[in-house]
């Protein structure tokens, strides 16, 4: 009885969600009040149908309906109450039911906050996301209906996928679609924008909080997944270069162009038709990124198996949806006309320059992921494009976006002059040569240069707070109190910035991992980065739903035990056979230690031994970045995001 | 100047059209089976494989296209890296082949030494010679369009089949198992 509820409440929020498209769009036009009111009590009540949906589903996991066709597929009563729960969107249909729900969550909130918003404007962001939510709905209820009954009804379900029965794994999807489906926000800001004709600094005021929020839920959702793969496929990788993860990169890349443009209608109404644009492609990035992994044209072990009626539903979505709004791009974008002037060298041609790097990243990126099938279909031939390839093209692009990300902040607004730049870094060029040149010869130049480029932009963002607060420049009492008085936003942007360089150094320190594998019988040792690792004894012990064998790991520096480690291999009963590896990795924050149990012969254990100086970093560095934008996020400054026509200002009003 | 600038602003519409016109046409030809992603047409079936000459990685032999000239038996090539997430998919598949006896040579393709073992020891090493592509250049001379990549070569030293992506267990029962029967 749930499920046909939840497929009901699924239905309806189809019809409401093409109402408030049609009405939303349409009656600014009208010029009809009552009209454009309905838009945002429509939005709530799309909103609570996807709802009722999707707990309905949910809840068909939870107690294990096994005539949910759905359920039966990817669900079992064996496997803990968390992955029931989370085995829910760990499938395409399912999946796709979170992925409106979060879109109607987003229109929700505009519905619900965007008091402050003249009527038109928000009746018509309202009606852009019904439609776009519309279409993804009917795609959702006709090819791809995740409540299919099954009769008879099988005696358990086929099981949650092992990989998929981890707490990393578990909630990277949700922390990811808030990212990709929060840029939808923006893209119907500039929709509605386009529409009206009319783009101001309070466009741009709405605009950035949506696109930093996305931003931060993207940034540390890209962070987890690489987190992920680094402690469960075990061999020390971080990041593959495959089409799925391509595909999260792009609009993390063109998102963090849409956030420093933004900046710029904000605060000088210039670069309005590019930051426009630059929404669009977001959003149509984030749109590819979910659904081209779907219809089967990129390969990829990520990949949900799909139909290839769906592919071409999908693909007729996304031509409507992006073609559509580039359509409207051509003809209106030309009305936008920018009112602020600036020269070649200021503020604004800085965040130009990172415009154009991050998006010649994004467009080697994309090229780099599409190639092969239009090359084939193009030429008739056939070529590989894998990690060697981007690692060589984006490497280069990455190193003048270091240098240029740490001078840009440094300049003001309108017109600058290099050189009060370049004498305020200077401390910082000076640490970072010294740290390149006693690197270089501790270890190799590209170690170095990494190195060297962190701790760059690390020092420069501390830089530019000394700056602001006139460090060493009039008493320290006075800089505390201008220290205090900066806004939250100085603050976030320096940790974004620096979070970046602990990122860089995190991966320029995995450059000089050392590994070694080695079958050991319990009580033999080896050495390897120092460290002496012996193995103590191997034996088994019960999990879940899964028996584990786990191997005692020694390792001492000097002599002196100081640490042991117990990875383990655990063999599930339910899906039968499936075998995964749990390493055992220890950290200490500035490297980690880790130790794989690849297989047992012959009484003794292959195990794979890591030592990954400054590992952490690159998460911690995704970390940081993330917070750094929650940071700016609650500036005040933000949230008052008012044309002048609001009647009461209400600093709480935007979600956070 | 206005007409240029506003082209300028049809610009992208342009550009995302022709790419759906492109996704479109694959996805019609992988509908009609005429296109599949994975088994694209390889120039050298009905060839032998061009001439190279690769080192072994591993502690193992490499080889050459003159030991590929009379295998005593069927064989595959298979193409991998440490870095490509299909080929972990289809390593358990392979060590099922080769434990069956069928004889399976690798190729390393733009991998480092270290990465490979390391690779190799978690997955299991199927392959009774192992060389190293590493420049990738042999791979550019074989038409590899991407890795994991196997090709199936005959008695005569002739490849018959190639398959890119991973041989899952359908293609191994549908596509392979009757391959190697009919050039057993």
């Amino acid at each position: 009885m749930i499920p046909e509820l939840g497929h009901f409440a699924l239905a309806l929020a189809v019809a409401i969600a093409f109402a408030q498209g049609v009405i939303g769009i349409f009656a600014p036009g009208l010029r009809d009040p009552s009209a454009m009111r309905a838009a945002p009590a429509l939005a709530l009540s799309h909103f609570l149908a996807i709802g009722a949906a999707f707990l309905a589903l949910i809840y068909a996991g939870v107690v294990s309906d096994f005539t949910v066709e759905n359920v039966a597929d990817y669900s079992s009563s064996l496997v803990p109450l968390i992955y029931r729960i989370t085995g829910t969107w760990g499938n395409h249909d399912g999946s796709m039911i979170l992925w409106c729900f979060i879109l109607s969550l987003c229109g929700a909130t505009v519905a619900a906050f965007g008091h402050n918003l003249p009527a038109s404007l928000r009746a018509r962001v309202l009606g852009v996301l019904g439609l776009v939510s519309g279409g993804f709905l009917l795609f959702t209820l006709t090819v791809s209906d995740p409540f299919t009954r099954l009769w008879p009804p099988p005696l358990d379900g086929a099981g949650v996928n092992p990989i998929l029965q981890d707490p990393g794994l578990a909630f990277h999807p949700p922390v990811l679609y808030t990212g990709y489906v929060g840029f939808s926000v923006a893209f119907a800001f500039a929709i509605a924008a386009l529409i009206e004709g009319r783009i101001d600094a309070a466009w741009g005021r709405w605009v950035r909080p949506w696109a930093l929020l996305s931003w931060c839920f993207l940034t540390s959702g890209i962070a987890l997944g690489s987190w992920w793969s680094y402690y469960t496929l075990g061999w020390g990788g971080y990041w593959f270069w495959d089409p799925v993860e391509n595909a999260a990169l792009l609009p993390w890349l063109s998102g963090t162009a849409l956030l420093h443009c933004a900046i710029v209608v904000e605060k000088r109404e210039a670069l309005k038709a590019w930051t426009v644009l630059l929404a669009i492609t977001t959003f149509s990035f984030s749109l590819s990124g979910t659904f081209l992994v779907r219809s089967g044209i990129l390969n990829s072990v990520h990949s949900f198996a799909a139909a290839p009626d769906q592919g071409l539903f999908i693909l007729a979505l996304l031509g409507v949806t992006i073609g559509g709004s580039l359509l409207l791009f051509a003809f209106r974008a030309p009305v936008l006309a920018a009112t602020g002037m600036f020269s070649p060298l200021s503020r604004e041609s800085a965040l130009i320059v990172n415009n154009i790097f991050l998006c010649s990243i994004a467009a080697v990126v994309f090229t780099g992921t599409l190639y092969p099938p239009f090359a084939d279909l193009l030429f008739g031939i056939q070529l590989s494009v894998g990690a060697p390839f981007f690692n060589q093209t984006v490497l280069p692009l990455t190193a003048p976006l270091i240098l240029a990300m740490a001078i840009g902040p440094l300049l003001p607004w309108k017109r600058a002059a290099l050189r009060p730049a370049l004498e305020r870094i200077w401390v910082a060029a000076l640490i970072a040569l010294v740290v390149f040149v006693v690197m270089t010869g501790e270890s190799n130049y590209i170690t170095a240069l990494g190195l060297a480029g962190g701790v760059w932009v690390i020092l420069s963002a501390i830089t530019d707070i000394a700056e602001r607060t006139k460090f060493l420049r009039v008493p320290l009492r006075d800089s505390a109190t201008r220290l205090t008085a900066l806004p939250r936003a100085a603050f976030g942007a320096a940790l974004g910035h620096a979070g970046f360089g602990v990122m860089v150094c995190g991966i320029a320190g995995m450059t000089l991992a050392a590994q070694k594998v080695i079958i050991l019988a319990p009580g033999q040792s080896t050495t390897m980065a120092g460290y002496t690792w012996t193995l103590d004894a191997l034996h088994d012990a019960p999990g879940p739903n899964y028996a584990a064998r786990i191997a005692d790991v020694t390792i001492s520096a000097h002599g002196k035990p100081f640490l042991s480690l117990h990875p383990s291999r655990r063999i599930f009963v339910n899906p039968a056979g499936v075998t995964t590896n749990d390493a055992a990795i220890h950290t200490n924050f500035f490297q980690d230690i880790y130790v794989v149990f690849a297989a047992e012969q012959s009484g003794g254990a292959e195990l794979r031994l890591n030592y990954h100086p400054l590992a952490p970093e690159i998460w911690f560095g995704g970390l940081i970045m993330a917070l750094g934008g929650a940071l700016s996020l609650s500036d005040r400054r933000l949230r008052i995001g008012a044309p002048a026509r609001a009647k009461v200002k209400k600093p709480e009003s935007l979600p956070a | 100047m206005t007409t240029r600038r506003n082209l300028l602003y049809a610009a992208p519409l342009a550009a995302v059209a022709l790419a759906g016109a492109g996704f479109y046409t694959i996805l019609r030809r992988m509908q009609s089976n005429d296109y599949d992603p994975h088994a694209l047409p390889s120039p050298l079936i009905g060839k032998r494989p061009p001439p190279f000459t690769l080192p072994g990685t591993n502690g193992q032999q490499g080889f050459s296209n003159t030991d590929l000239l009379s295998p005593p038996r069927p064989m595959l090539v298979n193409w991998f890296a440490s870095w490509c997430g299909p080929c972990a998919q289809e390593a358990a598949n392979l060590d099922i082949l080769a434990q069956n006896g069928l004889t399976i040579w690798g190729i390393a393709y733009q991998d480092s030494p270290a990465a490979t073992a390391a690779y190799l020891s978690q997955y299991g090493n199927p392959y009774t010679r192992l060389a190293a592509d590493a420049s990738g250049l042999t791979a550019i001379n074989w038409g590899v369009y991407g890795v994991p990549e196997t090709y199936l070569i005959d008695k005569a030293g002739i490849v018959r089949w190639r398959w890119a992506g991973a041989l899952t267990d359908q293609v191994l029962m549908g596509t392979l198992g009757p391959m190697l029967h009919q050039y057993a």
